[in-house]
């Protein structure tokens, strides 16, 4: 895809209008780029008022309150707040229990997800069917499963029945140091199908000559995957690995409907810690908390997307 | 080498078939079991909120497919008989609807001021709107909390509505949808003397109706999905979506939980029956940040 050059409209074959032939920045070409300007603002600043209102304005205030002693007397604190909010032992624990939870269940979504993408290639029958099983519980709400999983994980449940039958010992699942396990399970069941799709439209972009050139030529399966096929499948390793974690900080969702407002410690996520400063009123905290998640989020961005240039520079345009 | 090929699909095809059973045991399970009485329900499933320790080995779930005889008396008690669920149904949908119509509504007019004028100041308010759409809830919210505060309409729904439809997730798909519209076509149409406006609801807008429909079918399983912001932004228990309320189950309840937990998902999985080609087709085109 051919894209515009940067810095002007974008109109393809501009040069070689007639009235714009050598004349860099006429009085014509400065009207036309003024009602340009005029004619976007009008279709983008509905958007953009939104946007500014509900996100930019506030968010401006959060760091606001982040970098001050809140509402009284407006003093600035500099990184006090900051200091506070790691030193306390509640954010701690759930930095650490959001971490470990994102560690652990990214690269499962992101792996498992090219596995089923890569099953789901080969000629099977029933191929669009499994796509849609594979799929359907993300349209599936979570309120309405955790039932289910409850039933699964109780102390009284039916994997503990499993369990036994192996001649193991009862777990308490939920509130026991195998809770993330659950929630782990959880989260891949309902992201693995959005994952897989993704991939799956990586998959179909990839060059068929450079497959079969590499059949010809003798490639081992192995090769053909590492060197081929993950190659160009990095931006969407990318974007997947992004979602992913976005998707893994939303796992209070699960948890919240699994085990309430206060779960065992190992389920204790950043949102909880959120929740009960919102109820605390607690606004530098909760404001300082909110700074450092988007800094940590942006860094995390950019690293990825570091990675990925580094990465897959050779296989793109 | 032949045979050994045959075997490779089978036993791929075996995997397949191990791993879509784990896919829907789950929702088949929440629906079935959403047709038992009440008092299958409870020798099947009661011990599981008398945690004792020590309990019996026999004493476990009795997890159960099949019925013994369907039943429809946990739908007459949730949908006719007590109103607090249908309250709460409804309660969802008047949260989600406008979020859907409105966010999309505007996301067609802002895609299409990003694919029609492109220059530095707009490519940067583009990825502006990417790193917005990947921020998590933690940043976002509290910034939901205190404009909501500041308009007065806290503990009301457009606490969420409004953010809810300036969000940018379906700006980023539709203008990287509409950016496939043939240039040709525009240029076509404002030789023949089409305004702006026109192009775009004549042109851009059939071009994109596809891709219109799978960003409403994912802004709505998102919304329909939300714990976050009624937590957060609602605090009367009467205004809560269905999501949350759901896990206010007690122990008598449960026949009935499941069976509010299917009407539910019915929605979304009409939905998801009705229009999963666009929903991949949707899912397939947000692949990468870039472009």
């Amino acid at each position: 895809m051919k894209k515009p050059a940067p810095g002007g409209p974008f109109r393809p074959g501009q040069q070689n209008f007639f009235w714009t032939c050598g004349m860099k920045h006429s009085k014509l070409e400065m009207r036309v780029k003024l009602k340009d300007f005029l004619r976007s603002l009008c279709f983008l600043s509905p958007s953009l008022l939104g946007v500014c209102v509900f996100f930019v304005v506030p968010f401006g205030v959060v760091v606001y309150y982040a970098f001050t002693d809140g509402f009284g007397t407006g003093e600035f604190a500099g990184i006090e707040n900051f200091k506070n909010l790691i030193e306390n032992n509640i954010f701690r624990l759930a930095a650490k229990n959001t971490a470990t939870f994102s560690a652990v269940a990214v690269p499962f979504a992101v792996i498992l997800a090219i596995v089923l993408a890569l099953m789901l290639e080969s000629r099977i029958p029933l191929k669009s069917h499994f796509r849609s099983f594979f799929l359907s519980p993300m349209m599936v709400p979570v309120a309405s499963i955790v039932l289910i999983w409850q039933v699964l994980f109780n102390y009284n449940g039916s994997v503990n029945e499993l369990v036994m039958l192996f001649g193991g010992q009862r777990i308490d699942w939920l509130n026991s140091d195998y809770c993330q396990l659950v929630v782990i399970l959880l989260f891949l069941w309902k992201n693995l199908g959005y994952n897989m799709i993704l991939f799956m439209a990586g998959l179909a972009n990839i060059p068929k000559e450079l497959l079969e050139v590499a059949d010809v030529e003798g490639a081992s399966r192995a090769y053909k995957f590492f060197a081929i096929k993950l190659r160009y499948l990095s931006p969407t390793v990318l974007f997947v690995t992004i979602l992913s974690l976005i998707n893994s900080f939303k796992i209070f969702r699960e948890v919240y409907l699994l085990a309430g407002a206060y779960p065992y410690d190992g389920l204790y996520t950043l949102q909880h810690f959120m929740n009960n400063m919102f109820s605390a009123m607690n606004y530098t905290r909760l404001s300082a908390a909110a700074v450092l998640m988007a800094l940590v989020m942006i860094v995390i961005i950019a690293v990825l997307f570091a990675l990925e240039n580094w990465f897959g520079k050779d296989v793109e345009g | 080498m032949k045979k050994k090929h045959y075997f490779g699909r089978g036993a791929m095809f075996v995997l397949c078939a191990v791993f879509a059973i784990m896919f829907l045991m789950p929702t088949v399970l929440t629906i079935t079991n959403s047709f038992m009485s009440e008092s299958e329900i409870k020798s099947n499933y009661g011990m599981i909120f008398s945690t004792t320790e020590g309990g019996y080995v026999s004493k476990t779930v009795n997890l159960k497919f099949i019925p013994d005889k369907v039943s429809f008396s946990q739908y007459i008690t949730g949908l006719i008989r007590s109103p607090d669920y249908l309250v709460k149904f409804w309660n969802s949908v008047f949260l989600v609807l406008p979020i859907v119509v409105f966010q999309v509504a505007i996301a067609a007019v802002t895609a299409y001021g990003f694919t029609r004028w492109r220059g530095k100041v707009r490519s940067l308010i583009f990825f502006f709107y990417v790193i917005l759409m990947l921020m998590p809830y933690q940043v976002t919210l509290v910034p939901n909390y205190l404009v909501s505060e500041w308009l007065g309409v806290i503990n009301t729904r457009w606490s969420i509505v409004l953010p809810g439809i300036f969000a940018p997730f379906s700006v980023f798909l539709l203008t990287k949808f509409m950016r496939r519209v043939p240039y040709a076509l525009i240029e076509a149409a404002k030789i023949d003397g089409a305004g702006e406006w026109q192009i775009f609801t004549r042109i851009c807008l059939p071009q994109c109706r596809s891709a219109l429909f799978s960003i409403a079918i994912l802004v709505f399983i998102d919304y329909w999905n939300m714990v976050e912001q009624p937590l957060v932004l609602l605090n009367d228990a009467n205004m809560q979506p269905l999501s949350v309320f759901l896990s206010n189950i007690n122990e008598g309840e449960i026949g009935l939980a499941f069976a509010m937990a299917t009407v539910y998902m019915f929605p979304s999985l009409l939905i998801f029956l009705r229009g999963e080609m666009y929903l991949v087709e949707g899912i397939a085109h947000s692949g990468s940040i870039k472009g």
